[in-house]
């Protein structure tokens, strides 16, 4: 018994200066960056969105995202008066190569970016049996890859489709919001790549972002209000058949 | 205190259940990563390992500032908006190391990735048929990417 607890005495604060050592070494990537003083979201602008797949492109390359699974991917819409309630939704590879040509008729067509909306409280990281994934002290919904086990309950929970088992890792897999870019006071791969600013990364903590004007004076909405998420992903002109 | 006889057997299961314990400190001592409880229920290192991951887009603020001539001419064109690692491509290396060449663009490709008619896109974006438009001539003979509409010598 006395060995125990000697080796745990001996251990933990061996194993402390070693942690505080390795976390020393690792580049500095937020030399000044408050957690604390951010709360991030994206506001994606329907009408200015042209389906260019530059977004979806950008961060497959950013993020080293496997072939065949998105972190972010544009759906296309197609809506009729018939099919109102259940219009069609395309999205050729994700939106990857962009989408075939339409062709004009009597109904609408319109694109609607997705990615991981951010919720604030998130079902995702409720299912979590480990603490794998959290919601950082800035909003962001994150994946420790070194402690996750893999068993895709938060695969299963997110009700907008935006996580996935990462092929080679066997490890959840979902939108950092580039947490290595925003730390850095960069901005998102997709943001930087959309031609039309369809995708704006905002601040809520920010008092000088200007989503707070643009909340005031838009019709802004949230994908599945009715399941209290949380969801930071801010739609503007967002279509009432869109799921 | 006489009422108690064979007191030794409760010592004895207190002493399992204290060793109990401090094994199972010992073991949660080890197994528990350090940091873990630091912010919430995860492990708080996490954080900063997500954000030393290496970034790929530079961002148009770090072409600005070796290609002033480039960004101002955009600026006051149409394709204000359009940011420069939109069409060229991820090239953080290449602005650390300005001896990486970008590569070429394929023209044909990149301006009917957002140019292309389609019913589609929202109205009021300047769409072509690039096939009937552009008969194959590539884009920037007529159009300078960087500031493409035809002011002057454009059919009118
Ligand atoms: C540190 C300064 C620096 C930064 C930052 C930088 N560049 Fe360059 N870039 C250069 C230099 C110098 C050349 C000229 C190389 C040559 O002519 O051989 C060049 C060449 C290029 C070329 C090719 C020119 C050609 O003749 O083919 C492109 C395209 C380009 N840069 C785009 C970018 C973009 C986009 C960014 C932002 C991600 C960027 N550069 C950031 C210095 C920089
Ligand atoms: C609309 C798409 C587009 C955008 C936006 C754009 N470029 Fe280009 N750029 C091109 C194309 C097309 C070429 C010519 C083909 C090639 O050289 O690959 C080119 C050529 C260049 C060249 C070499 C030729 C030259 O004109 O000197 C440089 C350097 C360059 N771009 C830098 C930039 C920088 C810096 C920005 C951002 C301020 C930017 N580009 C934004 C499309 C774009
Ligand atoms: C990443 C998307 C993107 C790419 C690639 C791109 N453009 Fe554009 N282009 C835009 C946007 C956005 C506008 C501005 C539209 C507006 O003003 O509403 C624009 C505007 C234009 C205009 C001006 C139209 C007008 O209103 O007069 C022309 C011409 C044009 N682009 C030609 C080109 C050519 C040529 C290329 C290829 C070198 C190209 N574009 C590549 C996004 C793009
Ligand atoms: C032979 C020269 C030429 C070539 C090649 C050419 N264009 Fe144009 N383009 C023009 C002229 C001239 C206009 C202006 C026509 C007008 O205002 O109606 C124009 C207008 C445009 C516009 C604006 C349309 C609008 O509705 O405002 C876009 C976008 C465009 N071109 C894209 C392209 C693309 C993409 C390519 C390559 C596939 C291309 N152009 C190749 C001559 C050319």
């Amino acid at each position: 018994m006395n060995m125990t607890r000697r080796q745990m005495l001996v251990l933990l604060p061996a194993a402390a200066v070693a942690w505080e050592s390795l976390l020393a070494g690792t580049p500095e990537s937020s030399p000044n960056y408050e957690q604390t003083q951010h709360w991030w979201g994206m506001l994606i602008d329907i009408p200015k969105c042209i389906g260019c797949g530059n977004c979806v492109r950008a961060c497959q390359s950013e993020n080293d995202v496997p072939d065949g699974y998105f972190r972010t991917w544009v759906e296309r819409y197609h809506v009729t008066d018939t099919n109102l309630a259940n219009p069609e939704v395309i999205s050729p590879d994700g939106g990857k190569h962009g989408f075939p040509a339409a062709v004009e008729d009597s109904g609408k067509y319109f694109f609607v970016p997705k990615m991981c909306n951010h919720c604030a409280d998130s079902p995702c990281t409720q299912v979590c049996p480990v603490g794998a994934t959290f919601v950082g002290p800035d909003g962001v919904v994150l994946v420790d890859q070194k402690y996750c086990l893999g068993c895709a309950y938060c695969v299963q929970a997110c009700p907008y489709g935006c996580r996935y088992i990462h092929p080679t890792k066997r490890v959840a897999d979902k939108c950092t919001l580039c947490y290595h870019r925003i730390t850095k006071g960069l901005t998102t791969a997709c943001c930087e790549a959309c031609p039309t600013g369809a995708r704006q990364l905002v601040d809520l903590k920010n008092p000088k972002d200007p989503i707070h004007a643009f909340l005031k004076t838009h019709a802004v909405q949230v994908l599945k209000p009715q399941m209290a998420t949380g969801a930071k992903a801010f739609y503007n002109e967002l279509d009432g058949s869109v799921r | 205190m006489s009422n108690f006889r064979d007191t030794g057997h409760l010592f004895r299961f207190a002493g399992i259940f204290v060793a109990a314990i401090l094994i199972f400190l010992a073991i949660r001592g080890w197994l528990v990563p350090h940091t873990f409880g630091q912010y919430g229920h995860y492990r708080g290192a996490a954080l900063n390992e997500i954000a030393a991951k290496p970034v790929h887009f530079a961002g148009h603020q770090s072409c600005e500032t070796c290609h002033a001539d480039i960004a101002e001419k955009k600026s006051s064109g149409k394709h204000a908006s359009v940011h420069c690692e939109a069409c060229h491509g991820p090239l953080a290396a290449h602005a650390d190391d300005p001896s990486i060449q970008p590569a070429k663009i394929d023209t044909a490709v990149l301006c009917a990735q957002c140019h292309e008619t389609s019913a589609a896109k929202p109205k009021g974006f300047p769409e072509v048929e690039t096939a009937s438009h552009s008969n194959g001539v590539s884009c920037e003979t007529c159009h300078q990417p960087h500031s493409p509409a035809l002011e002057a010598g454009g059919a009118q």
